[in-house]
Formats: structure tokens, sequence, C-alpha cells
């Protein structure tokens, strides 16, 4: 086999990746078997919006993993992350508010509404394009990618790392929801994208098509965490360990550290600007408010809470947070920022190494327990 | 500013001749009766003329007359007496005697005839007025209608006008009224009239200027013109010096608002998140200093300066003590502690006072403005809050350079482990730290309750600012704030107009992070083996 | 210790005893040599006019009281610290100061540090993986896969420096002097031209600073080794030739004996005991 080739499938040698991939694909087996073959009346029937709300989960769980590459391996806390996310939902967005066509509100053939509206006569130029699904997608890891690329090489170069560049990439997003909420922008101003009709031809609002992209949810998140995998236990993953641990000796040891940087960042944020992309027509709607700080900062809340530098725990984090946030905005709206606000001191203070950490506190301390039993199991 | 804007009061009242309206006698009922019967005719020219002879009848009540005939207010009743309504809401009026001034109880509304003018006579009756107050002994009344003639001469006025400019001994309201006599003057197709006016920042003037810049003499257009573009240079000048006032005013708040940020981050390299919060509290112990002491709006704000300091310093200290002793050497992981206690202190406040902005009073000393001159008014309130915010960074720089804490602080910034081992307790420079950090804080809160709206979203509009200003400056140098916060505040108000508020904000934003990668240090780094730990 | 005799007594060529093949240029004289170098902290200045030259192949102590600009003159070489003004070149053709820091480094310098340094959460193992001569980009390192050959240098590595116990234990459970040894051998896998070793004794016991005195002489030679130290037992026992820097220039040069009889080297070590006395 190609020598080339090779790292990006050694995550399968490994049992956490393995058995991370096997939990996902039951689960997403389960939902699907349960929506499909159960009638509605069902007690355990998963109805279209359920499925529908997994899907956002999932999509929510692959930008955690790409915040994780970031934060757990390079040391690089990102708080504009939601940046790339709602940049790769905007190229979605595009892509859906031209399949919309001739069916807008006002019946433009080209224009979406919002342009109409705003007695616009052609589309801008940064609108071209995006009425072809390839060029839309392939923009969905381009537009974050580049800015990524723009923004990471004059960051790292310039060595501005630890707080520093928290804040600036706080900024480098704030900026951002500023620009869009212009309706100078094109991008359709505080409203933002929505009332998309289809995605390469299927209706978004049967369930079937809901289906199809909770399940190319979860594909997206399997394959960016092999990747996310392949790429921290390659040597380069190491580089990064050591970057984040000892960047001066990283240097004194001949490896341009910033480039390293730079190349995780952009993975990542493609990877950010991806799950954006799936995350956006199955909420139907992307405006502004995903480049908010409070976003970006929530993202790292998961990778926080489900425990750094180990990818599943991201993937953890962000399910249980997402789904205490949809548990508390449906029941006592006003507690969810109290719950919020807690939950950063208390993982911060209390649990530095999250849920995953825990978790494996827990099997280390049943192993040692069981120690003696299995060997009585082996003898018997 | 207060002491000598009385003081010139006073001088003025000195140096203010006793009026010529005050000589005369009232003249008596019976010819009073005869002026005012005069108006209670249908026909508008005659009214004009009616209006005329009661200026110049001297009589000390016409200006009264006048004014109520203008609001509408003076009135006949049907026994014939004249009546002045005092409220004219509801169905019976309070009215009184328009000669004798004596109330007269309530009147129905349908005993009560008005005597009607129309638009030319409003207008006759405003410079009626104006002209009535110009001999009144209250210099700020002649100063007012000195104001209120500006273009409105006409050529009734003309003659009598030349006579109180030659009485009047108050210059401003000479100048004004020259001014006056002079857009008249030019209306005449008088060229020396324009030197009058050379210089005048008046929007009027600028009307009567162009008028006459476009008139067929062309002499006086190109006179008009000369002097329009030596009007348009100052407009300019002022417009930049307004620009520079209140970027200085925005800059002050972002140092006030920053300059917390920049100690407890410079000193303990710990981000507080929360430190908008702590802002909030501040703007919100102003408020309820105020629903303490109702009525009393300016003791209320006195009392919130220390109020707010104690309040937010001692929030500082619990959450030092709380939350970031636990995290120390981690920097990250405070960031987000804290983050997470900023939301809490929102939501706080959210559920326990409202979601809705609360109202702080100005007080009365604070509103308003001080005219430089007719194009350039500066408000009270940015300017107090300057003075305030350039207060407070020097009491700081003497708490740092003068005190005890000061010296400490310094020596744990520059090296913690150096300071420790010399016998500095870092713990408790910390905690002071904080508080002194947190309670700035509050007082920027105080000051801006005077500038923003109260809400529970106030200090998460702040906090990335003062991030910025702080990263811009250079961490741990408190003039660097200073610096970088008044002049990002000018660059910003520099931009406005060309790019739009929100553009501004952008390409500042932007600004700052380019300007980051150039100097990763900020403005005014500090340097040495120590700097890079 | 056999390995350490046999290195000494060199009737074997380790692998990572040969320089891997840099382009510096000795054929027209010194490998390092720095000539005026200045560079001030806010006016304070930390290095003042230095001027030095290292031979190719010399083991060269440089010694001087604190604060003398030992670490900063380090700091200058490896690019960390920018001076400013003078010239540093490494051979004829390499001028250090257009270079940053991982250029310096795949130039075949190589820097152990005062405080010892090494990725904490890696295992031993790891550290010597990183630290290895190889192929430094982005892809190759994305690519990079472990085969028996390289096992084997890092093998050799682990026996010398003495943690082949430990080679899968993450680094940061090491001791102190443990660490020393392993970044020791980041030095060797590096297989650099130049050594520059900021007090590699301290926090080890009197054994150790044997082992590692006849590590540093059995180097020197092939390549070339800057050691900055403050025991001066050590020094004596490694040490051709030694410079005496004081107050951010070279004071004093030649043999220890020689160094140690100038009265100026002397009066700055005795004046700062005399100092200390007083305190």
């Amino acid at each position: 086999m190609d020598s080339s080739r090779l790292w990006l499938l050694r995550p399968f040698g490994e049992r956490s990746t393995l058995i991370f991939l096997g939990v996902l694909l039951a689960a997403m087996t389960l939902v699907t078997l349960l929506h499909v073959a159960l009638a509605p009346g069902h007690p355990l029937y998963v109805n279209a919006y359920t499925v529908n709300l997994f899907g956002k989960y999932l999509s929510y769980a692959l930008l955690a993993v790409a915040v994780d590459l970031v934060w757990g391996y390079l040391g690089i806390l990102s708080l504009g992350h939601g940046a790339f996310f709602a940049l790769g939902g905007y190229a979605m967005g595009m892509y859906l508010m031209r399949q919309i066509g001739e069916r807008g509100v006002y019946g433009h053939p080209v224009l979406p509404d919002f342009m109409v509206f705003l007695n616009w006569d052609s589309l801008p130029w940064y609108w071209l394009g995006f009425d072809m699904a390839w060029f839309a997608f392939l923009m969905v890891l381009l537009v974050p990618g580049v800015l990524a690329l723009v923004f990471g090489f004059l960051a790292f170069r310039s060595r501005v790392t630890g707080v520093y560049l928290s804040i600036i990439t706080q900024a480098l997003t704030f900026a951002l929801m500023l620009a869009f909420f212009r309706n100078e922008m094109g991008f359709g101003g505080s409203d933002g994208l929505t009332d998309f009709r289809e995605i390469l031809g299927f209706n978004l609002r049967s369930s079937e098509t809901r289906l199809g992209l909770f399940l190319a949810s979860g594909v997206a998140l399997a394959l960016g965490y092999v990747l996310c995998r392949a790429i921290v236990t390659s040597k380069l993953g190491r580089v990064c360990v050591a970057t984040r641990d000892a960047e001066a000796r990283t240097r004194f040891l001949g490896y341009r550290v910033e480039r390293f940087q730079l190349f995780v960042f952009v993975v990542s944020a493609m990877l950010a600007g991806l799950a954006g992309a799936l995350y956006v027509p199955q909420v139907g709607i992307i405006n502004p408010s995903e480049f908010s700080p409070l976003f970006s900062i929530e993202i790292v809340l998961w990778v926080a809470l489900g425990g750094r530098a180990t990818l599943y725990g991201a993937v953890i984090g962000a399910l249980l947070v997402n789904y205490a946030k949809t548990y508390f905005t449906g029941a006592m709206p006003d507690a969810w920022l109290f719950a919020l606000g807690g939950l950063f001191v208390v993982v911060t203070v209390f649990l530095p190494k999250g849920v995953a950490g825990l978790l494996a506190l827990r099997l280390r301390q049943r192993r040692d327990d069981g120690g003696s039993l299995s060997g009585k199991e082996a003898s018997a | 500013m207060r002491i000598l804007l009385a003081l010139a009061l006073v001088l003025g009242f000195i140096m203010t001749p006793p009026a010529l309206a005050q000589d005369t006698e009232p003249t008596d009922d019976a010819a009073a009766m005869t002026l005012l019967e005069a108006l209670d005719v249908d026909s508008f020219p005659v009214k004009g003329e009616a209006i005329d002879a009661i200026v110049r009848s001297d009589d000390p009540r016409a200006r009264d007359w006048l004014q109520a005939l203008l609001d509408g207010r003076l009135q006949r009743a049907d026994d014939g007496r004249f009546v002045v309504v005092l409220d004219n809401t509801g169905r019976d009026w309070p009215v009184q005697d328009a000669l004798t001034g004596e109330s007269l109880g309530e009147m129905s509304r349908r005993d009560l005839g008005r005597i009607g003018i129309n638009n030319a006579l409003r207008n006759q009756l405003r410079s009626a007025i104006a002209v009535v107050d110009l001999y009144s002994p209250d210099l700020q009344l002649r100063r007012a209608s000195a104001e209120r003639l500006l273009g409105e001469v006409d050529g009734d006025l003309a003659g009598p006008l030349a006579e109180v400019i030659e009485e009047e001994t108050d210059a401003r309201v000479r100048g004004r009224l020259t001014q006056a006599l002079a857009i008249y003057r030019l209306e005449q197709g008088e060229l020396e009239a324009i030197d009058d006016l050379h210089g005048s920042l008046h929007s009027r003037v600028r009307v009567a200027l162009n008028r006459a810049a476009n008139a067929d003499d062309p002499l006086i257009a190109d006179a008009a013109r000369e002097a329009l573009s030596g009007i348009e240079q100052m407009l300019k000048v002022n417009r930049a010096a307004e620009t520079l006032y209140f970027g200085l005013s925005l800059g002050s708040v972002l140092v006030l608002a920053a300059i917390g940020l920049a100690i407890t981050f410079g000193v303990m390299g710990v981000i507080n998140m929360a430190h908008g919060e702590l802002i909030m509290l501040g703007a919100y112990t102003t408020w309820a200093m105020q629903q303490l002491l109702p009525g009393q709006p300016g003791l209320a704000l006195i009392l919130a300066i220390p109020a707010g300091f104690m309040v937010s310093a001692l929030a500082g200290i619990a959450i030092e003590r709380g939350v970031i002793q636990f995290l120390k050497g981690r920097p990250l992981e405070t960031l987000l502690a804290t983050f997470g206690i900023s939301l809490i202190l929102q939501q706080l406040v959210r559920t326990g006072i409202s979601p809705l902005n609360r109202t702080v009073i100005t007080p009365e000393w604070m509103s308003g403005s001080i005219a430089v001159n007719d194009a350039l008014s500066l408000t009270l309130n940015r300017m107090y809050v300057l003075g305030f915010a350039l207060v407070v960074f020097a009491l700081l720089m003497l708490v740092m350079r003068r005190t005890r804490l000061g010296l400490e602080v310094r020596a744990v910034t520059q090296n913690r482990t150096m300071a420790r081992s010399m016998g500095i307790r870092a713990t408790r420079v910390d905690i002071l730290t904080f508080a002194l950090g947190s309670g700035v804080a509050g007082l920027a809160g105080v000051a801006l309750s005077q500038l923003t709206n109260v809400g529970p979203n106030l200090g998460q509009n702040y906090i990335i600012d003062s991030f910025m200003v702080v990263v811009f400056g250079g961490v741990g140098n408190l003039w660097g704030t200073l610096v970088a916060g008044l002049s990002l505040g000018v660059i910003n108000q520099v931009l406005e107009p060309w790019a739009g508020a929100v553009m501004a904000k952008i390409i500042v934003l932007v600004f700052i992070i380019l300007f980051i990668q150039k100097r990763p240090r900020g403005l005014f780094p500090q340097k040495g083996r120590a700097a890079e730990g | 210790m056999s390995i350490l005799r046999s290195l000494a007594q060199r009737d074997r060529v380790f692998d990572f005893l040969v320089p891997a093949a840099s382009p510096v240029d000795v054929r027209h004289g010194p490998i390092l040599y720095l000539e005026d170098v200045t560079v001030s902290f806010d006016g304070f200045k930390a290095i003042n006019d230095l001027s030095l030259t290292i031979d190719d192949g010399e083991l060269r102590c440089i010694i001087g009281p604190n604060g003398a600009g030992k670490t900063t003159m380090m700091d200058i070489i490896t690019g960390k610290t920018r001076p400013d003004s003078g010239q540093v070149w490494f051979g004829s053709r390499h001028d250090l100061l257009t270079m940053n820091e991982p250029e310096i480094a795949s130039l075949g310098i190589g820097r152990k540090f005062q405080k010892p340094t090494v990725f904490e959460a890696l295992t031993v193992f790891e550290n010597l993986e990183l630290a290895m001569a190889a192929d430094k980009r982005i892809l190759p390192t994305l690519t990079a896969r472990m085969n028996g050959e390289i096992r084997d240098r890092i093998d050799e590595v682990l026996e010398v420096i003495g943690l082949k116990a430990l080679r899968g234990r993450p680094a940061g459970i090491l001791s102190h002097g443990q660490k020393q040894w392993l970044e020791i051998g980041m030095l060797l896998m590096q297989r650099p031209r130049l050594l520059l070793v900021d007090e590699p004794v301290a926090g080890m016991t009197e054994q150790e600073m044997e082992r590692t005195a006849e590590l540093l002489t059995g180097l020197a030679g092939k390549q070339s080794v800057v050691v900055v130290e403050h025991d001066m037992g050590f020094v004596r026992s490694i040490a051709r030739k030694v410079t005496v820097l004081h107050q951010g220039s070279v004071l004093a040069e030649g043999s220890m004996d020689q160094v140690s009889s100038d009265p100026r080297v002397v009066e700055v070590y005795l004046g700062a005991e005399a100092e200390e006395e007083t305190v």
C-alpha cells in the first residue's frame, strides 16, 4: 500500500475509533429504523422533527470536533470558529436560495426575494455560480478555508498566540457579524437567508430529505472524526502537541511551527464550514446571529465539557449541551443562561478533563478492580 | 464650568443699563382697552396695524398680550372683557383679566371668543415680541430675542433696530443684531452689509449669503461668494473640532471601560470576560441610587461614584476568590470561566430587575451644552465623562506610581516568582488588583449610565472594544491604554461620516487585527526576557 | 556505562555521532563567528560589542557571573532574539541574522535550554522521534512512518541517555536530571554541527556529571560544542578553551589555568563574592 495513504487508514487500527464509529453507526441505524419501520402512533416512533433535531446535533458535533482539533491538540483557543461554521452555512444558504427560483414571494426568476425587496436589478458577482451544486459545495470548504488561511497566516507568522489569539479571533467573528447585519452586503441583512425549498432536487420539507440530511451529517461526522484522528495520530499530530506544550522548543528542533499551526487551523476551519453547510438545510435558515461571539464561545464549552484533546469528548460535549439547551429553552427559558454560565464555571474549575476524563478514570478504576476478577475467570 | 457661567451671568446683569421700556408709565386702562379692541376685527391687515400699535404703546403688558395672542390664548369673553386663558384643556378654562392680570376663575369655553391670526401675523408677532424683548432688562431675554431676529428684519424694524444697536451694551446682542440688520441691508442690495456678515457661522446668515450669491448685481454676488467660502473654511474647522470632540468622548468611554481590564490583564495575565458585566453593575448602581434618592438625581449620581466602585470591586473580589484563584496559570480556562460568570450576571439582572432598559436621569447641571459658536456646541454630559475619565486615569497612575500597592503590583507584573521571594504576598496583591480593576469598571458603569441605555446587555457591548483597546495599547501599560482608547475613539469618529457607523466599527476591528499581526505586543510593548514568559 | 566508554575510545562510530549533511562551509575558518554584537532591553545592554569565534570541532566553555549575557548570546545565535547591531555567521556562508529559529535549527545548530524543556505530554520515545533529523515539512511529517531503521537509531540514543526502561512513559513524569538527559538525547537525534548547551549539569548527581562530561568531550571533534556552565569543577573537567563573559562582552579567553589567573577575572568573581559577603 502506498505510504502516503496509510496515515489516513491508521485510525482504523485504534480501538477507540472503532468503538466511536460503531456507536455512531448503531445510533444512526436505530434512528432510521425507528423512523421508517414504525407507525407514527407507536411509542418508540421517532418523528421527522426529532430526526431533524438529531441531524442538527450531529452537525454541531462535527463543529466541536473541528474546534477540539485546534484547541485540544494545537493549544489554540479559537473564539471565532462560529465564523467558519456560519460562512459554510452561508455558502450552502446561497445555493439553497438560488434553488428557490421563481417560487419566491416576488417570483423573480434569478434574484432572491430580499434583493428584489431592496430594488437590486442584478445578482452581485459573488452570488454567481451558486446555482450549481458542485460550485456551492466547493465554496462551503473554500470560503472558510481561505479566510482561515489568510487570518492564520498573518496571526501565526507574527506568533500571536494564547489569549491574544483568542481575543482577535473573537474580534474577527464580531466584525463579520456586524458586516453580515448590513443589507448592503447582499446576504439578506439581519433576516439572513431562508424560505429554502429544495436541495439537489429533493423537497426540504419532506421527511425523507430530513432523514437523508441526518444520515449525511452522521457520515460527515464519521469522516471528519477519522480525518482528525488520522492527523493527531501522525507524527504531525505529535508536532502539534509539542507546539502546544513548548512552542519555542519545537522551533529549535527545526519545525516551522507557524506552518503546522496554519495547516491544522485551515483543516479545522473547513470542517467547521462543512458542519455549517449541513446545519443550514436542517434548520432552514442562516442569519448573522451564527457569527455572534456567544455562539463561538459556546462551542468551546461543548469541547471543554466533553474533554479536550480526545475528539470523542467533543462529540459527547456537543450532544450533551445541545440536548440540555433544547430541554431548557422549552421547559424554562430563563434558567438556560444560568445553567450555561454555571456550566462554564463548573467545567473549568472542577472538570478540567471533561466527561471524557471522568469516563477514562472510571474505566481505569474498573479495570484495576476487575484485574483480579478477570484473572479468576482465566483460571476457571 | 458652572462657576464661569454664573460669573458671566452676574457680570451681564451689572453691565446692563436700565431698560428703555421700564421708564414708561403704564397707559391707563381705557387706552389699553382701545389697543386690544383694535385686535378684535375680521381683517387680518387691520389686526396687523393693531399689533404695531401695541408695540409702539410701550405698555409693560404688551409682551404678555402679544405672546398670548401668538399662542391663541388671548380671547374675548362674551361680556366684552379681554382675558388670557391659562389652561385650555377640558371644558372650563381658568382665565385672568388681560388688563389687570387678576384671576377671574374658570370660564366656560363657550363664553369665550378667540382672536384668530394667520401665518403672516404669526411672523409679525414673533418679531414684535423679539423687539419688545430687546428693551427688556433681562440679558438672557435680549440675547434670545436677538437670535430670533436673524433673518426676520423687515423695513419697519430696520430703523428702530439701528437705534437699539447704538444703545446696546452687551457685545453678543449687538453682534447678533448687527448681523440681523446686515441681512436686511444685503437684501436691499447694500454691498457693505457683507462686511458685517463675514465669518458668521449662523445658518440664517449662510442662507442670506447664498441668496445674495445668486443676485443680479455681480459685485454683490462675488462678495457674497467670497464671504461664503471663508465661512465654509471655518465650518470645516468646526466640523473637525466636533469630530475630535466626539472622538475624544467615545475614546474616554473606551479608556474608562478598558483601563480596569488593563490592570487585571496586565498584572495577573487574566482575561476577565465578566469585566463588561462589572461595568453594567456600576451603571445599575447609579440607577439604584437614583431610586433610593428620588428627586435628587445629581446627588445620587455623585454618591453612585463610590457606591459603584464598591459594588463592582466586591463583585470582583468574589469572582477572584470564587473562581479565578483556582485557575492559576490557566489563562484560557480563566477566560471561559469568567465568561460563564458574565452570562450569570446578565441573567441575574434580567430576571432580578428587568430585561428592559432602565432610565437613569441626567442631572440638570450635566444636561445641555456649551455653544462655542453658532456651528459648534459641546454637550455637557460628554464633557463631564471625558473629565471623569482623565481624573480616574490620573488617580490610577498615582496609585500605581506612588503607593505601596502600586509598587507591589508592578513587581508582581514583572516577575511573579521573584516578587514572591522578595516577601510580597502575591495572593494579596492579586485580590487587591482585581478589586481595583473591577472597581474602576464600576466607575466606568457610573459614567456610561449618563451616555447610553442601562440594560442587561450594556457590558457585552463594550467588552470586545475594551479588549481591543488593551491589546492595541500594549498589555501592562496604562499610558498605552489611554493613548489607544482615545485614538481608537477619534479614528472611529473620523471614519463614521463616510463609512457609516457599522462599517467604521468593522474597519477599526480589522485595523486592530492587522495591527496585532504587525506588533503583537501593542503600541507600547514591555521588553526583555521577563515579557516573553 | 560501557557505551560511554566506547564512545570515548572511538573504536566504534555511532550514527548519531556523525553529523547530518550540513551545508555549512567551514573551509575558510571558524564554524561560528560573532562580531560586535549589541542588544539592549529598555536601555540595559545585555550584550555589548561581543565578538566571539568558535572553530570547527572545538569544545568551548563559556563562563561568567549572573547577567553576563550568556543565555542572551544563545538566544541570538539560535534566532530567538535579534541584536540591535553586529554580525553573526555560521561558517562563511550563512548569515544567521537573516534566518528564523527553524531555519537555523535545520542548518545544524542544536540547543539545550537552561531549564530542561521536553514535551511532557509525549512519551520519551516520541520526544526523540520528533527531534530526529528528518524532512520536517508538513506533508512528509503527516505521512511519516515508523520503520526499523528509525527505531534502531532511537534505541541507540535511549541506551546512551539511560532512559530505555522509560521509553513509553510520558516525559512529564521524568525527574529533573532525567529530563536533562532526554534533552541531550534530543540533541543527539538532531545530529547538529554545532551544539549549544546551556547549564547541562544543573540538578545532576556527581556520577551523572561525569557521564555528561564524557559524552560532551566524546562529541567534540566531529561536532562543535559550546557549553555555558556555572559549575567550575565541571568546566575544569572538560574545558580546553574557556571564554569569560562579563557585562555582555568578552573579558578573557584562554585555557582554564590562564583564565583563572587573569586578575580581571579574579576581580569580577571575587568582587561579586565580596559583595555577597557584605550583603
